[in-house]
């Protein structure tokens, strides 16, 4: 039997406001352990939750981008469960009635456009941490993370294989960082998901029962994971068994998934709304003012860029894939009278292979994009040879000074003018009468040999257009 | 407020009414009112001394709410009511006794023990502000605040002979009361008359940002507006307040005084709360579902009851010991029936029933309020009963705030009123207004004062 997996991802995106979704204490990572948390983080009698409207401002713009409808009434409400990273005892979410919802995304996914239907996104707090180790066996509790304010993005089950969930995964976290309301940053876990994932026979229509796999961070482990655990349910399957619903971890250093609790374990968490916040009311005004701010979309400049610039599909994708790049490559362009190819080529390849080196951001680049510019300014106008320019490039990334300072101090500009290079062609041709007469015998891809020597000879200087013409026609003669 | 402090030394002893006595903190508050008064910027409640119940948070100073589990917790941080009433130039004397985490309606739920009512020391002073209504009955502190989650002012002030102010839901800022059902908690007034509640209220009322449902409307000179002369009003007495459940003592001193607010020119008007009989099992829904969740933050995690032994438990059997053993019966009691309520299979029965019959009873007193100005009856069915008599009889005890509770699902500002004896134990009118109206109620009360002397008698041996 042929099995098809369905997939749905709920990926949690920490926004990224100034301070905490219902409380004034400030978001930042990484400071000292409970430094970051005030009275209301810390769960203390008597204090009370207000809402970050920032907040409630960025799940209106996700929910523009991914044309879900916006609430004009939305309703926080407790989730009830003990945990000691969980100060108040419930963590305060949405549940009947979202922010947003019924919207959709297109994906690309091996160069098909597929689109996945959005459920829904809701606002609600993050908890704290537990920290295991270093506390001689007993557990520590950081709380600075506790009230960070979170998206959770509910897809609807229309993914069917692991690449999908992937393509998917990463166009969100494309989408919320154009949308500047998230970080995106996964080594920090302010982008992640869970996944639940079910098989069925290829062509039926009901759904199977799933499994969620919980807490993915990085677009590999989702990836891995959902296609390990659909191997494993079809294992299940084919072997006479049947999948029970459950709620499963991934373990990457053995890479697979392995039973956390059971349907029976899992809690009832007694939603009710929160009697200590008013429900959030959205008008029509609020939502034509975000959607007036929303920046061009992801999706739209990948448009633009093949039809603006010529690029193609998959170098418009790769330009576009984070606004930062995308606008670096622009502020090239615009820059420079090179051809928009040129520069796609040196930021998607050069440039980006140099940031990976250094481990640096696009924003942190040595090479800025206005002296990037300059470079491909002056291999298009043939000052340089595109060789010669990776060189003046590294130079430009070690801090040795500007594009033109580079070329003059070095001496690179390119030979073009006939008489110094036929003296060059002259000088190889005398020196290699052996490889002449190859030449002259027919055996003509010795030509190479020639190009060869005479750029060894000008230290790639010479115009490899021009010594072309004068070495063919000299060893013609 | 040396006065004050001598008379708590003399007469707290016995009557239990204060968790904590802050005679420091007076002594600093009151030279600063000093300094005041003589640089000649004081205001109406410089240097009064007032007691605050134990459930608003006093930097500082133990913040108990009458709990076990948080004999240990000092708050670090004031209540806006507090900060308000401080600012204000009030003295704070100390904190009062009151029923455990506000649930009760006798202050015997209290991990402090009962408070005694000054009127008969073998009858309960009422609850859960009972601290607070026992110790202004016997003139050890002029005024105090409380609060009023389903009639927990109001039937205190009726069974100690004060006078109590519940004002709307949102009017008083919540933030620092520490939460026993937020949409019906509300922080008010226990004093002596009328236009001392009006006082108080002046200063703890408005809008305060770390409250988002406080509301934001201006207060009124509520000490002006009970000088007005009382116009004609028109108001609604319920018939059904006055059911067989009612004292026979309790309800010819409420018919006498409501023929006293006739000879002021009030015109009255029998009405039906039609639904009214539903408020307690409406009440003993939405108040324990609110509670098991509000009353989570309480684990021994971070502050608060841990027990000796739990740091020898795995996580579950920590909760449970802390819990088991921080809190008392009554609050257990309702943690299990808010649960209960709340959970899978249960919520639409219960949970969301409970909000329809609160919309119900809301409509009742929305088209009450159509035809009138003011609803007036009894705030008990009876007066003090006797410590123990109704500890063995949750329902019996709960049946107590039949007449309160509907003011609180329905948000409504409601007052108690002296108007009278039956056995020898003082008896409560109840005033309820429509929302916002506690200008209204204070005048009303002002002006039945200004006519009897209800309020004025003191327990024997109180004098």
């Amino acid at each position: 039997m042929k099995f098809e997996a369905v997939i749905g991802l709920e990926i949690h995106t920490q926004l990224a406001t100034e301070s905490k979704i219902f409380s004034g204490a400030a978001t930042r990572y990484g400071a000292e352990a409970n430094t970051q948390a005030c009275l209301v983080d810390l769960g203390y009698p008597g204090v009370l939750p207000v809402l970050n409207r920032e907040a409630v401002l960025m799940a209106i713009r996700f929910g523009l981008a991914t044309h879900c409808r916006i609430a004009e009434r939305s309703v926080f409400a407790r989730k009830n469960y003990f945990y000691p990273d969980l100060p108040k005892g419930y963590q305060i979410s949405q549940y009947e009635l979202p922010v947003v919802h019924g919207g959709y995304i297109d994906i690309l996914c091996e160069d098909a456009v597929k689109r996945i239907g959005i459920t829904r996104a809701h606002l609600e707090e993050d908890a704290g941490k537990s920290l295991h180790e270093d506390f001689q066996g007993m557990s520590g509790i950081d709380l600075n993370r506790a009230g960070t304010p979170l998206l959770e993005i509910v897809s609807e089950p229309d993914m069917r294989s692991a690449a999908e969930a992937g393509a998917y995964m990463r166009t969100i976290h494309t989408l919320v960082r154009y949308l500047g309301i998230s970080d995106g940053n996964m080594q920090e876990g302010s982008y992640r998901c869970d996944a639940n994932v079910s098989i069925r026979p290829r062509g039926a229509t009901e759904l199977g029962t799933r499994t969620e796999l919980k807490n993915l961070n990085s677009f590999r482990f989702v990836e891995k994971a959902i296609e390990i655990e659909i191997d494993r349910q079809i294992d299940v399957v084919q072997s006479g068994g049947t999948v029970v619903q459950e709620t499963r971890l991934y373990d990457s250093d053995r890479d697979e998934t392995r039973s956390m609790r059971g349907k029976e374990e899992a809690e009832d968490y007694r939603y009710f709304p929160d009697p200590d916040l008013l429900p959030v009311m959205i008008d029509s005004a609020l939502v034509e003012e975000q959607r007036a701010a929303l920046p061009e979309l992801p999706a739209e400049k990948r448009e633009r860029f093949m039809s603006e610039y010529g690029l193609s599909a998959y170098d418009a994708d790769i330009l576009t894939a984070s606004r930062a790049l995308a606008d670096y490559y622009e502020d090239c362009v615009g820059h420079s009278r090179a051809k928009p190819k040129l520069a796609a080529n040196w930021v998607i390849g050069d440039l980006t292979a140099a940031l990976n080196r250094a481990g640096l951001e696009i924003g942190e680049s040595r090479v800025g994009a206005a002296e990037l510019a300059t470079l491909l300014e002056r291999i298009d106008s043939g000052t340089i040879s595109g060789k010669i320019a990776k060189d003046v490039f590294e130079a430009v990334w070690n801090g040795e000074g500007g594009v033109d300072e580079i070329i003059e101090r070095r001496g690179l500009e390119q030979i073009s003018d006939s008489a110094s290079l036929e003296a060059l062609v002259d000088e190889v041709v005398a020196a290699n009468p052996a490889q002449v007469q190859q030449y002259r015998d027919g055996k003509t891809q010795v030509l190479g040999f020639f190009v060869g020597q005479v750029m060894k000879a000008s230290q790639g200087r010479a115009n490899p257009r021009q010594v072309n013409e004068i070495l063919r026609a000299k060893l013609g003669g | 407020m040396k006065h004050c402090l001598e008379r708590i030394g003399r007469f707290d002893g016995a009557l239990n009414a204060f968790v904590s006595v802050t005679e420091d903190r007076a002594l600093a508050q009151a030279a600063e009112a000093d300094r005041r008064i003589a640089a000649g910027d004081a205001t109406t409640l410089t240097g009064v001394p007032i007691a605050h119940k134990d459930i608003f948070c006093t930097a500082g100073v133990r913040t108990s709410c009458g709990s076990r589990m948080l004999d240990n917790f000092i708050a670090p941080y004031d209540a806006t009511v507090v900060e308000r009433l401080d600012a204000a130039g009030a003295i704070m004397l100390g904190k009062t006794n009151m029923d455990e985490f506000a649930m009760g309606s006798s202050n015997e739920t209290s991990f402090y023990g009962a408070v005694l009512n000054p009127w008969d020391h073998d009858t309960v002073p009422g609850g859960s502000s009972g601290g607070s209504a026992a110790a202004v009955a016997a003139r050890l502190v002029p005024g105090a605040t409380g609060t009023d989650t389903g009639g927990s002012i109001r039937q205190p002030a009726a069974l100690s002979g004060i006078t109590g102010l519940k004002p709307t839901y949102g009017r008083v800022s919540r933030y620092g009361m520490i939460a026993f059902a937020s949409s019906l908690d509300q922080a008010g007034t226990l004093t002596r008359t009328a236009e001392d509640a009006a006082l108080l209220l002046e200063a703890m009322a408005g809008f305060d940002s770390r409250d988002s449902t406080s509301l934001d409307e201006p207060v009124p000179a509520y000490s002006q507006a009970i000088e007005e002369p009382l116009e004609a009003l028109t108001i609604g007495v319920p018939e059904n307040f006055f059911d067989e459940g009612l004292d026979a003592g309790n309800a010819a001193a409420v018919t006498a005084a409501l023929g006293e607010l006739q000879k002021h020119g009030a015109t009255l008007k029998r009405i039906r709360l039609d639904n009214v009989h539903l408020s307690v099992p409406a009440y003993y829904v939405v108040a324990p579902a609110e509670a098991s969740s509000n009353l989570s933050r309480f684990d021994g995690v971070r502050y608060g009851y841990r027990s000796p032994e739990a740091m020898n438990d795995d996580l579950n059997a920590f909760y449970k010991r802390n819990r088991g053993e921080g809190f008392g019966a009554e609050v257990r009691r309702r943690i299990l029936i808010g649960a209960w309520v709340l959970s899978t299979g249960y919520y639409d029965a219960y949970y969301l029933k409970a909000q329809k019959v609160r919309q119900l009873i809301s409509s009742d007193f929305a088209r009450a309020f159509d035809e009138v100005d003011i609803v007036a009856g009894p705030t008990t069915p009876t007066p003090a009963f006797g410590l123990g008599q109704k500890t063995g009889d949750p329902v019996q005890m709960y049946l107590n705030d039949i007449y309160t509770i509907g003011a609180n699902l329905a948000g409504l500002p409601a007052m108690s009123v002296p108007c009278g004896f039956s056995g020898g134990l003082p008896v409560g009118l109840q005033l309820i207004g429509p929302h916002l109206s506690e200008a209204r109620l204070l005048q009303t009360a002002h002006h039945f004062q200004r006519a009897t002397d209800w309020h004025a008698r003191v327990p024997p041996g109180y004098d």
